[in-house]
């Protein structure tokens, strides 16, 4: 089954990378965007049909290594 | 002393750190693969160098703060043996949990290469014991994501618990924090860990050791080591 990791930034944590993305928008002239935060989106291809499963090796691999939970949340999508 | 000097793929101040070791302690380090599980026997003092390992993809040091030698690093220094981690070496100490926070990228953005000026906040540790408490000194720093960042709990405890060790000064000595080069949280440059036996700092000690370069500021870390080794 496929699924989607977003991790992004804690709400708390400055983010110059997103402030720099919503600047460079205000410049082009992009009406109507109040702020920017960037993330990183991982696509996974799990080898079991079982969503429990999948969720807990997903929420392991988030744990252990694609989130920095000093700084960073995740949220786990499964897709179709 | 016998030293280590961990390399990691993308890892490039390894020879700088392996010369100064060799330079103030007169014995050339090991360099240890980072596919390997242990640490040669005897090992005094493991040396995380500077770099962009595994082209810091992922984060900074994410991928090698999960290298297989690293269980040896951290079974090291829970025994107490002495660790330091420079700029990328920093990085991978915190990505690891051997030391507390993260380092984001710079606050203006800009990879900055240049002198710092840095205060000594404290003398009593093995890597600082030859400096003067609270003496400026010169390090190079070459970092893109170099500030610091912990939750208020952490920067409390770590102030607290006097486990700041190097801080960006003004040439004044003044600490500023509006004013630091690389936005890190209370100038934070460099920090130890409770037992004081690793050490994670941004700036590069080991590039300031030669005359011929330039100022010897960085010695003084290194002899502290051999210092500290000696005595115990």
């Amino acid at each position: 089954m496929k699924a989607r990791v977003l991790v992004t930034l804690k709400s708390a944590v400055l983010d110059p990378q997103g402030k720099a993305i919503e600047g460079a928008l205000r410049s082009l002239g992009v009406p109507g965007v109040a702020s920017v935060r960037q993330g990183k989106v991982f696509d996974v291809e799990l080898d079991t049909v079982d969503p429990a499963k999948a969720e807990a090796t997903l929420k392991d691999a988030c744990e252990k290594l694609l989130a920095n939970t000093v700084i960073e949340t995740y949220r786990i999508e499964f897709v179709g | 002393m016998k030293s280590a000097v961990i390399v990691f793929p993308g890892s490039n101040r390894e020879g700088d750190v392996a010369r100064a070791l060799q330079i103030v302690s007169g014995v050339k380090p090991a360099l240890v693969w980072h596919a390997d599980t242990a640490l040669p026997a005897g090992t005094d003092l493991v040396v995380l160098p500077g770099g962009f390992s595994y082209g810091d993809y992922l984060r900074c040091g994410a991928i090698a703060a999960r290298a297989a030698i690293m269980d040896a690093v951290r079974e090291h220094a829970a025994r107490g043996g002495l660790v330091l981690g420079i700029c990328n070496g920093f990085q991978i100490l915190c990505e690891s949990g051997l030391l507390p926070g993260v380092l984001v990228r710079n606050a203006r953005l800009r990879f900055i290469c240049r002198e710092a000026l840095l205060k000594v906040e404290r003398n009593d540790t093995p890597f600082t014991r030859r400096y003067a408490k609270g003496a400026v000194v010169r390090y190079p720093v070459a970092h893109g994501e170099g500030n610091y960042t912990a939750d208020a709990d952490t920067l409390k405890r770590l102030e607290d618990e006097g486990r700041v060790v190097f801080r960006y000064v003004l040439p004044d000595g003044r600490r500023d924090d509006a004013q630091v080069l690389n936005g890190a949280a209370n100038s934070i440059a460099g920090i130890v860990s409770e037992k004081l036996n690793v050490l994670g700092l941004m700036p590069h000690p080991e590039n300031h050791v030669d005359p011929l370069v330039g100022p010897t500021d960085g010695r003084a870390l290194f002899e502290s080591l051999v210092g500290a080794l000696e005595k115990a």
